[in-house]
């Protein structure tokens, strides 16, 4: 364990010690995963053209509304949608496979294995009908076919890991018989049981609270350390992003809307959404009288404006805008933004294009 | 003077026996909680689940029977009120709730949503009727015609927006905001809380606000009440509670609030253990296995409320000469 668990607060502090290769760990390519109705009359593009990279011991936050397509996104790096959805074009490449190519039988040995993820809500994850142990030890044992003996034992271990008092004791227990945060837990323990390579983290901390979230997030920043683990954290919670994650993807409306480091996206936002979401969350110590809302609605998926999606809410939208979706545009240093504001050339080339 | 008081309020609920018939015990829900809701002002709660938060809304709302103390309302103790004193209390204080989804009927139209309250208690005529219903609506920034639609035809922060017209059409002087705006999305939340602060302002309302979301309760309150296992730990004017809180508790709690900034440098105050159970609260301070800066003393003798710098704080530090110093700092 390192002792500066407690310094969290620098990007350089956060930096991983076991980064080895210079290829990605997972990069998504032109994702797009859309949900097709029964009869293909209507389509609800979910993930829209998503192109991300996350390295091996890097945390990578993905924020958005409900609706956004963040959780989508993490159910088709798993490849466990549900039936009306369809992964319709793009490339998940983790560690140098496509994910999108494997069959299913390949995919179940990437699942858990070497992809693991943590759900919101730790009584919907655990079976109440099996100990603690079972749970832990059914991967060890799917996975790497270890006898009960060893697979419990390595529970025991696992368990110790997640910082569970008296391991050997609640081991034999049941869901019912542990309180919230360690149910947590035991769900984190689950999840490291085969020592994946990335771990998705699906609003892990939402139903806890406060300062057992602390904890919760304190334990998975320690074994992120010792494992080399690379995290993907979705979250609605721009405070997790700025206490967590290196790397930042802003989702709206199924796209990816800005993406970078983020303490640079937090200090200079550049696409007008992440600015205005960031003015609207009231901080500690400051006594502003009004919030900076966000005026309007978040969109419907099912009927998206054409052009940019944020345009009608948008404070600068100007007419190509309406018209025309941005692009993702390369503002360099490892970021990017679909609006045509944020490259300097690019907005002006749309001011001579139309009114402001 | 304050709108609604709150004396020594406690609340005792049965705990659930055995099979045998065994087991049994109290929870302490709510343990001699005394506060001050003053007019036009916020008086925010913050505490972790089982801190009894939601049970002093329902005390105040009057859903639960205090087991001991009072509230007093514009002077009043609600105990001694008759009916229809009662009737005007049940009148002057309402509520908004954390799900919109849940809180209005899917089969109601808005007008008769946003109308009940006032056709159960005044029923005034069609016109009247009417009319305020436009009134309310418009208060809440929503159009006129949304008096004829369905719940489902609106959003999550419109449908709080309904919410909050309804809680309003009794022109209430409380309102109690359970966790308003912790359902919605976050781009939405800023509306909502500005429209409860615009709302303040023009009607002079007061609010009981509860809510996990620390910076938003800082941000609305004028006070700050913080609960830990049904009893009140600290409580102070927001700003300079959220500044420098007093109580190990206090402190460890906005510690454990996520930063604003990625660059935002904080010592962090992880506690070991859960908020253990209110049927078996500890002995002494309810906090002092979980506190980091415990002493003897703790576990025998409950610290009552004193004043330390301006706010009230229930911890053994702040006895005479005891080592207080310096806390103030770390």
């Amino acid at each position: 364990m390192s002792n500066s668990i407690h310094s969290f607060a620098s990007s350089e502090g956060k930096r991983p010690v076991a980064a080895i290769s210079n290829r990605p760990l997972l990069e998504l390519r032109n994702l797009s995963t859309n949900y097709i109705s029964a009869r293909g009359r209507r389509v609800v593009r979910a993930v829209d053209d998503v192109t991300l990279t996350i390295n091996a011991g890097e945390t990578l936050g993905i924020v958005g509304e409900s609706g956004s397509g963040k959780s989508t996104l993490a159910l088709t790096i798993l490849r466990v949608l549900p039936p009306a959805a369809h992964i319709v074009g793009g490339q998940m490449m983790f560690e140098g496979e496509d994910l999108v190519q494997k069959s299913d039988a390949e995919m179940r040995r990437v699942r858990g294995k070497r992809i693991a993820m943590i759900l919101q809500d730790p009584m919907a994850s655990l079976n109440p009908l099996f100990t603690v142990g079972d749970q832990v030890a059914e991967p060890i044992r799917v996975h790497e076919g270890a006898s009960r003996a060893t697979a419990w034992r390595r529970a025991i271990g696992l368990l110790k890991a997640v910082r569970i008092a008296s391991p050997e004791t609640r081991v034999r227990q049941h869901p019912h018989e542990m309180s919230g945060g360690m149910r947590q837990r035991i769900v984190g323990a689950i999840a490291m049981s085969c020592e994946p390579r990335l771990l998705i983290a699906d609003e892990p901390t939402t139903s806890l609270d406060l300062t057992i979230q602390a904890q919760y997030l304190n334990l998975l920043r320690e074994l992120q350390r010792e494992h080399g683990l690379a995290l993907i954290f979705i979250t609605h919670n721009l405070g997790i992003v700025a206490k967590m994650c290196d790397q930042l993807a802003v989702m709206y409306a199924g796209r990816v809307v800005e993406s970078g480091p983020v303490s640079r996206i937090f200090n200079a936002p550049a696409h007008p959404y992440t600015e205005a979401l960031l003015n609207s969350i009231p901080r500690m110590g400051d006594n502003r009288e009004r919030l900076t809302a966000i005026e309007g609605q978040p969109p419907n998926l099912a009927s998206l404006p054409p052009g940019c999606a944020f345009a009608p809410r948008c404070p600068v939208a100007f007419d190509r805008c309406r018209a025309e979706a941005p692009p993702a545009m390369d503002l360099g240093a490892g970021r990017t933004a679909r609006c045509w504001l944020a490259v300097p050339a690019a907005a002006e080339a749309g001011l001579q294009d139309g009114a402001v | 003077m304050a709108v609604m008081e709150a004396v020594g309020l406690t609340k005792l609920f049965p705990g659930r026996r055995g099979f045998f018939g065994g087991g049994g015990g109290t929870v302490r829900a709510v343990d001699g909680v005394s506060f001050a809701i003053e007019g036009g002002q916020t008086l925010g709660v913050v505490g972790e689940s089982g801190c009894g938060k939601t049970t002093t809304a329902r005390l105040v709302l009057g859903l639960e029977k205090p087991t001991g103390g009072a509230i007093r309302f514009e002077g009043c103790d609600l105990q001694t009120l008759d009916a229809a004193g009662r009737r005007h209390y049940r009148k002057s204080v309402q509520a908004v709730f954390q799900d919109p989804y849940a809180s209005l009927s899917p089969r109601m139209r808005i007008s008769a949503i946003i109308a009940e309250p006032l056709v159960t208690n005044e029923s005034p005529s069609a016109e009247e009727l009417s009319r305020r219903v436009r009134q309310l609506l418009d208060l809440v920034g929503l159009p006129a015609h949304a008096a004829d639609l369905f719940p489902h035809e609106f959003s999550g922060g419109q449908r709080q927006r309904i919410a909050i017209a309804r809680a309003l059409s009794l022109s209430p002087r409380l309102v109690v905001l359970d966790e308003p705006v912790s359902a919605l999305d976050v781009s939405i939340r800023a509306q909502i809380l500005n429209l409860l602060r615009d709302l303040q302002a023009e009607l002079g309302l007061s609010y009981l606000f509860i809510a996990h979301d620390l910076a938003a309760v800082a941000h609305m309150s004028h006070t700050i009440v913080v609960m830990y296992l049904g009893k009140i730990v600290e409580t102070g004017e927001a700003q300079e509670l959220s500044r420098a809180p007093k109580h190990p508790y206090t402190q460890a709690l906005f510690s454990a609030a996520l930063p604003s900034h990625p660059d935002e440098r904080r010592d962090e105050i992880i506690l070991s253990g859960e908020v253990p159970s209110p049927l078996n609260p500890p002995s002494g301070c309810r906090f002092h296995p979980r506190c980091p800066r415990a002493m003897p003393v703790c576990g025998v003798e409950e610290p009552t409320l004193r004043d330390v710098e301006g706010h009230l704080v229930a911890c053994h530090l702040y006895d005479m000469g005891a080592g207080g110093r310096g806390l103030g700092e770390t």
